[in-house]
């Protein structure tokens, strides 16, 4: 089985984020670079289902240089090789932009299964899955927290307000996954060490067939126009309990006509 | 008037409060049109009407609804050939964003996912990074395509025609792959969906196991309010993982949010920090949750808690 994972570097959430008033894409400079967290669960799902059934993981990512962090991080984990997609033609993509260029990269590699965490921590749209599923034209079993296969067909549960859906679908096919659905594994040392050894394949627009119009800034059906510091929240009034605790939250909910 | 496009969450006929509100910020932007996906719209045209749809294009076949959003996006693509509408507006669900992407795709349109508000010519504003950013975006290709946050604006109703439409649309094979063949109803009682509550109660790693959140529900049933848990709360096993309020779990926005025991890691601001009133309770008063409220209490829980409920509960 040909399993593609895609992961995204993003900025820690432990550190401040920030946006560039020059273009008002993200700093990527700002903070330290991370895998995005919603992308472990996939990559681990990517190994459990190559434990189970056989097959290649391939690790693909677009974003800057330092990217090559995340990848390192995903190859010690146990996937078998990495595609890094590097180019300047590609800062300031929009979801739009980079499911385009994915789909491209995709079409490259092949697969049977692409597996994403359900959004990233920075720009947390929530919609490459579906988008890649879209322009695949393959079935979408996404916000999964379950993921059985047998053979070529495969069954997920998608978490929904009221509870999960149970979905079906033939394989290939895109996959999204929450964090319910499993435990990252940490990187052994043999991992770590395993991982120089891997072929990470580095490509730019050019050689992945993306149209340089379509992507980056220029290309992006949307644009970020202003942005500014969230205004601070007044000062609170913070109490010690001294046995009346409860009494003083009621009071204060009364001000405020909740009860 | 250019008609805006309004998806209408529903549960089986159950109108959604967030399609209220979806209703409210599309009058802003041109004359809502409410788009009906599956069956019950009889019993339901009345309030989409009452809230300001001008029309209500229905479109009641179950097939759409038999799969994985690919058909709701191919309905709504042909109503935007159809109707050129000045844009569509969808709530910011996990599905709805799905749409919101999806839909993008199809019609090469730009997309806005998970904004707080919508102004003129439908600029979004994003509240980012944990709720420590604003940013403005807007689209700047095709037909303007938006999720928008739950709870982010209050529902006004403004009576409007109602005119019904059935409206109907051929799906593609490729709309019919990802079958949903069962769908699961997870027990929660009578209290309010959290994403759509006016009121959160949540509890964190302080409630110090499963059976302590019983303390947790009965504040939150005097209150009306929805019950959410922080991460660490949720890991360890002491309320069911649909219920986490954070960065990796549901976004929360409601009109007053009261966090027991939780200590307020980024993790957890990121999901309840646009809420509008907050209340902490914590023993810890170095706890960076204090930083967000609006009042706080430093003090047990298990003292604080029930004296408030007994409290709350006397005075209604």
């Amino acid at each position: 089985m040909n399993i593609v994972v895609c992961v995204k570097q993003v900025p820690d959430t432990e550190s401040p984020r920030k946006l560039k008033s020059e273009d008002n894409t993200l700093d990527r400079g700002a903070a330290d670079g991370v895998i995005n967290e919603l992308d472990e669960y996939a990559i681990e799902e990517a190994l459990l289902i190559k434990e189970a059934h056989g097959g290649e993981v391939t690790v693909l990512t677009m974003g800057p240089d330092k990217a090559t962090d995340s990848i390192r991080k995903a190859l010690a984990m146990g996937a078998d090789k990495a595609v890094h997609v590097v180019d300047d033609a590609l800062v300031g993509s929009d979801a739009l932009g980079t499911s385009y260029a994915i789909q491209q990269v995709l079409g490259r590699t092949g697969f049977d299964l692409v597996i994403l965490g359900s959004e990233s921590t920075d720009a947390r749209t929530g919609v490459l899955a579906a988008m890649l599923a879209e322009r695949l034209g393959v079935p979408q079993l996404s916000l999964a927290n379950k993921v059985e296969i047998d053979g070529s067909s495969i069954k997920i549960q998608r978490i929904t307000d009221y509870g999960y859906d149970k979905v079906e679908s033939t394989l290939p096919a895109v996959i999204s996954v929450v964090e319910k659905i499993n435990e990252p594994r940490y990187p052994s040392f043999k991992g770590i060490m395993a991982a120089k050894k891997k072929p990470v394949e580095t490509l730019g627009v050019a050689d992945a067939g993306i149209d340089a119009a379509q992507v980056g800034l220029a290309g992006a059906a949307s644009e970020v126009v202003d942005f500014a510091e969230a205004p601070p929240r007044d000062k609170g009034q913070i109490v010690t309990d001294e046995g009346d605790g409860g009494v003083k939250i009621a009071d204060f909910l009364a001000s405020k006509k909740f009860v | 008037m250019a008609e805006v496009l309004v998806l209408v969450d529903h549960v089986d006929g159950e109108v959604k409060k967030v399609a209220l509100e979806l209703l409210t910020l599309a009058r802003r932007l041109g004359e809502p049109s409410a788009v009906w996906v599956g069956p019950g719209s009889e019993g339901a045209k009345g309030k989409l009407a009452e809230y300001g749809a001008a029309k209500v294009y229905v479109a009641a076949d179950e097939e759409l609804t038999a799969y994985v959003v690919a058909p709701k996006v191919e309905l709504l693509a042909q109503l935007v050939a159809d109707k050129a509408p000045a844009g569509v507006l969808v709530a910011a669900t996990g599905e709805g964003k799905e749409i919101a992407g999806r839909l993008a795709v199809k019609l090469d349109s730009g997309v806005l996912t998970d904004v707080v508000d919508v102004a003129d010519g439908f600029v979004g504003e994003h509240s980012i990074f944990g709720g420590g950013v604003i940013a403005h975006a807007r689209v700047k290709r095709g037909t303007p395509i938006v999720a928008v946050r739950p709870n982010s604006v209050a529902p006004e109703i403004a009576p409007a025609a109602g005119a019904e439409e059935q409206v109907s649309v051929t799906l593609s094979d490729a709309a019919k792959t990802a079958k949903v063949v069962e769908k699961v109803v997870q027990e929660k009682g009578e209290r309010p969906d959290l994403t759509e509550a006016a009121i959160v109660v949540s509890g964190g790693r302080g409630v110090g196991n499963a059976e302590n959140f019983k303390l947790i529900e009965g504040l939150a049933d005097t209150l009306g309010a929805a019950v959410g848990a922080s991460r660490a709360a949720t890991d360890a096993g002491w309320y069911p993982h649909q219920f986490q309020v954070g960065q990796t779990g549901k976004t929360v926005s409601p009109q007053l949010y009261i966090a027991v025991g939780i200590s307020g890691a980024i993790q957890h601001r990121a999901g309840m920090q646009t809420s509008k009133t907050i209340i902490a309770i914590n023993k810890d008063s170095e706890a960076p949750i204090f930083e967000l409220v609006d009042f706080g209490v430093v003090g047990d829980l298990f003292q604080v808690a029930p004296q408030l409920t007994e409290e709350i509960t006397k005075r209604k």
